[in-house]
């Protein structure tokens, strides 16, 4: 169609052109495009937060962002973070601590625990369940989530105590 | 041989039954590598959207397509006339009704599917969904079920005769032509004389408000009709697939091996993927339309308006007692509202669920039920939203009942429960209303529960705070809620129990490998409950081979059993049963084996953990990995080889789980925020497969217990609009508003079932509205209040502090 724009993204590390309609939202790009599938389409309001990556550092609801503003951005998804063979310490405690059961919003939590464990090492209870306030989960009661994340944090603080 | 490890190793290596195993699920999960419905992606794949009525009630005067026909990318654009050819413009719903899949002359709700749009891609579809030009005439919407028993409006002109009678509905006969059925249970009048001479009598009347499960992910399918080979394949979010293949057979004239059936993985169900949805018949006539697969999901707002609702029942009691509290009888009629078609999924016998439940963990001699079920303009639905069918309901209204009449007596409302629970002895005990409960140990956990939270000294705290507020110390009122529940589950057998004709029967069929791993597929299909760990671990105690050896497969119709699949808490005491009992096959085969291994007679060898050992000869074995090998490597006189076993499971009974739950709450009367200090859960589900998972089931179910208590609710305006269709209006907990729970446990197994297990995940939430809403309520109790209607919002409770005088 002729309303295409030439979009660029660094997805995970990866450069990707594509042409999409600028009105096109960009976890529909990624999903459908890019075939990144981990990020999931909950409630596209951005109240539920399954879609969270990041984007250029920060946490996104990437169901509310077009992907003419996405254009040029360094995008992370769960994908991002860690692989089979040498997982990320939060993808860890989530199965260690029983911190997800669906499935379903567990992608876009565990992208926003791990930016909110960047942007405070060492989260008090209260900070994290503020924290991932944007992030609605239905089956877990957060309880075993906040446990993973908090876990997950002395881990990361002990590693890098370690290499000090 | 030398055994190298203890006997302790061993069994911890089964990772069997009791073990806080972890789950298999999670490794795909925490890498984004799940595979829901939404993921799939099909090579020529187009996209449906649907064309919603805005309307509650209208008559369909004209649907032009021509301009969405236009849009380049748009492929097609059914309506009713499109369907009607096929007999696909009405289908049939779980509850002997039968509602349409596409608006056939008028519109019912806000909402309603009047057209299926199908497009190249998402966007164009919902471009060409705006193009759709539907002409519609008003009609007078009627949202309040009393008034639709009164009103002349006839909302479903397809089940009046011509001549203006009434015809029979699918559960008797019916009152009035909004009128859906009467369902009854109970002695009538005998409840009456005991309550008409009782020396105390509590009525109240409460209103169970509408909301919906909202599952995180909605509802969708794709749906590929293969022409070449005459083979429709539908992925689906579906909690029976089984069911859904059986259904779609009958629908489409499809003969039923020529239909697979796949429940990928579901993100989250409660009960909302149950039904059978229009998308899902639309997705399949497209696909046989175009040649090509075809895909539907539905958006948040579209879940919210559309796709099963749960609860609006409007209950009214009494309750009988003697002087110093002994309870004598119970009344209770509902007015259920079930919108616009009675698409209620219950057991077709049971067109009010197992409502009649409603005497709960009480001992009450004589009691009776009425439901009338009646159409308004709102969705259809009725599911059972993270509860066996309708007991949340019920639950809540013995549980209110109890502490309404604890205000009528002066009394308290721990000690009232107490002298009326069933006693322990009199288990199996058959209730009033017909339910035989098959075990329990009411009082001992109620003692635990109240002891754990030092329930004398919340009651002294709460006097002190009263006096302490009345003296205008502070402006926080506290409450303390109890709830004891018993459930019912595990629909069921199936001389009681079927959907559409389907025994609610389950079934697993178990394949030994020769190096001693096996599959083991089943007719459930888990949503986020972890059955592919928690199977395996019944099967591993079961047959003696680590978990961690045993796949678990569930929802593709063209490999599982039949079974009737995953709601009302039915997957361990109907499908874990099952798995139980084929594993003991496949044991009973694998001592045949190890006897003639071990050159003595069957009788000569035991099971032992993970092996067959000779009596008194412990050092002498086959372990099952050696079995297994055996049984496909050796010719063995008198037996085939191979180790499989199928099992097809029908219950004798339902399961009872049973629990205490102790919430404590503080209350700004203020502002209205309730904030939870403490909540104690002690659950009883019998056998304990794995604490680890039961714990995560309990606390997402009290957390989906604490919204609806508290402010979740699916509310219509007078013209039948839609209030709370995002959510933003919808409310659904976030971490920050959900406390921390502390979980208890006493464990009293089923005698009927194989592994005395009876089911937990819909526990929480059936004990814990009733627990949250008690605490609100308890609040007030000492200020006048005797009974508010959830859900408690910070407004709501503002008002009933208001109204209390609280604010003068």
């Amino acid at each position: 169609m002729s309303n295409k724009m030439h979009v660029k993204l660094n997805v995970n590390g990866q450069d990707h052109e594509f042409l999409a309609e600028p009105r096109e939202l960009l976890i529909y790009a990624l999903r459908e495009k890019l075939n990144i599938t981990g990020p999931h389409v909950g409630c596209e309001t951005s109240h539920c937060g399954a879609c969270t990556v990041t984007m250029n550092g920060k946490s996104v609801k990437s169901c509310t962002v077009f992907v003419a503003q996405a254009n040029g951005a360094e995008v992370t998804t769960i994908e991002g973070l860690g692989t089979p063979d040498a997982l990320h310490v939060l993808q860890e405690s989530f199965k260690e601590h029983h911190g997800l059961q669906c499935g379903f919003c567990t992608p876009g939590m565990i992208t926003r625990a791990a930016k909110l464990l960047e942007e405070n090492p060492n989260p008090t209870e209260e900070e994290v369940r503020f924290g991932i306030a944007g992030n609605i989960c239905r089956c877990t009661g957060y309880q075993n989530i906040v446990k993973s994340i908090l876990s997950a944090a002395s881990e990361l603080n002990a590693a890098k105590e370690a290499a000090q | 041989m030398k055994d190298e490890i203890t006997r302790e190793d061993r069994v911890a290596n089964l990772k069997g039954m009791g073990c806080s195993r972890k789950r298999v699920e999670d490794a795909r999960f925490t890498q984004g590598k799940g595979n829901y419905v939404d993921d799939i992606k099909l090579p020529g794949m187009l996209h449906g959207d649907f064309v919603r009525s805005p309307y509650a009630h209208a008559r369909v005067k004209s649907i032009n397509i021509d301009a969405a026909m236009a849009l380049p990318g748009v492929v097609a654009v059914l309506t009713a006339k499109d369907l009607e050819p096929l007999n696909l413009h009405w289908m049939p719903t779980l509850a002997g009704d039968k509602q349409m899949v596409l608006a056939d002359g008028k519109v019912l709700f806000q909402g309603q599917e009047v057209a299926f749009v199908v497009a190249s891609d998402r966007y164009v579809a919902a471009d060409a969904v705006e193009l759709v030009e539907v002409e519609y005439e008003e009609l007078e919407v009627i949202v309040d079920p009393f008034k639709s028993l009164q009103s002349d409006v006839v909302l479903r002109e397809d089940l009046v005769a011509e001549d203006g009678s009434i015809p029979n509905g699918a559960h008797g006969p019916r009152k009035h032509h909004n009128h859906i059925f009467t369902w009854e249970a109970g002695d009538l009048e005998a409840t009456e004389q005991v309550i008409d001479n009782a020396e105390v009598v509590a009525t109240e009347e409460m209103y169970y408000h509408r909301t919906h499960p909202c599952p995180l992910e909605t509802c969708g399918s794709v749906a590929s009709m293969d022409k070449v080979n005459g083979k429709l394949t539908l992925w689906g979010t579906f909690q029976a697939p089984h069911v859904v293949r059986t259904v779609a057979s009958l629908l489409s004239g499809i003969e039923e091996h020529n239909i697979r059936v796949v429940s990928p993985d579901i993100g989250g169900g409660f009960g909302n993927k149950v039904g059978v949805y229009p998308g899902y018949v639309c997705s399949i006539v497209a696909s046989i339309v175009t040649g090509v697969p075809v895909k539907w999901v539905e958006d948040r707002m579209e879940n919210l308006m559309s796709t099963a609702f749960a609860r609006d029942y409007w209950m009214k009691g009494k309750i009988s007692a003697t002087k110093d509290g002994k309870i004598t009888g119970l009344h209770c009629h509902v007015t259920a509202d079930h919108g616009a078609f009675d698409a209620c999924a219950d057991p077709t016998k049971f067109p009010a669920g197992f409502m009649n439940i409603c005497t709960g963990s009480y001992d009450i001699p004589v009691a009776y039920l009425g439901v009338d079920g009646v159409y308004t303009n709102k969705a259809p639905g009725g599911v059972s939203y993270r509860c066996s069918f309708r007991v949340t309901e019920a639950v809540y209204f013995i549980e209110r009942m109890i502490e309404v009449l604890a205000i009528e007596l002066n009394m308290d409302a721990a000690e009232l429960r107490r002298i009326n629970f069933i006693k322990k002895e009199q288990f199996p005990y058959t209730a009033a209303l017909g339910w035989e409960y098959d075990s329990g140990d009411y009082h001992t956990a109620w003692d635990k529960a109240l002891e754990a939270v030092d329930y004398k000294g919340l009651r002294a705290e709460q006097a002190q705070r009263v006096e302490d507020f009345k003296a205008g110390k502070t402006r926080k009122i506290m409450g303390v809620g109890l709830s004891f529940f018993t459930e019912i589950v595990g629909a069921g057998p199936v001389k009681n129990c079927d959907i559409l004709g389907m025994g609610m029967f389950d079934s697993c069929e178990i394949r030994i490998h020769p190096t001693g791993s096996a599959v083991a597929r089943l007719g459930t299909i888990s949503q986020g409950q972890g059955h592919a760990t928690t199977f395996a671990q019944i099967l591993a105690t079961e047959i003696g081979l680590s978990a961690e050896s045993i796949t678990i497969e569930e929802g593709d119709t063209d490999t599982a059993p039949y079974g009737l699949g995953t709601y009302g808490s039915r997957s361990t005491p109907v499908a874990g049963a099952a798995a139980a009992m084929a594993g003991r096959k496949i044991r009973a085969k694998a001592q045949m084996i190890a006897a003639y291994l071990l050159e003595v007679h069957d009788n000569d060898v035991e099971f032992d953990v993970d092996r067959f050992v000779v009596k008194g000869a412990p050092e002498r074995f086959k372990t099952m990995k050696e079995i297994a090998y055996a049984a496909y490597n050796q010719a063995i006189p008198g037996l085939e080889p191979g180790l499989e076993a199928v099992s097809y499971y029908d219950p004798p009974n339902m399961t009872y789980p049973f629990g205490a739950y102790v919430c404590v709450m503080d209350i700004d009367v203020d502002t209205g925020v309730p904030e939870i200090r403490r909540f104690y859960a002690l659950d009883d589900c019998g056998t304990r497969i794995n604490p680890m998972v039961i714990e995560g089931q309990i606390h997402g179910g009290l957390t989906e217990a604490l919204a609806v208590a508290l402010g979740q609710e699916i509310a219509y305006d007078d013209m039948g609009n839609v209030k709370t269709g995002t959510l933003m209006d919808f409310f659904l907990p976030t971490a920050w508003e959900v406390p921390n729970y502390e979980t208890d446990f006493t464990v009293t197994p089923s005698p009927h079932h194989p592994i005395g297990a009876k089911g937990v995940g819909e526990s929480p939430h059936v004990g814990g509205v009733p627990c949250f809403s008690n605490a609100v309520q308890d609040a007030f109790r000492p200020f006048g209040n005797r009974h508010t209607n959830m859900p408690h919002d910070h407004w709501r409770i503002w008002q009933t502090a208001n109204n209390l005088g609280m604010h003068d």
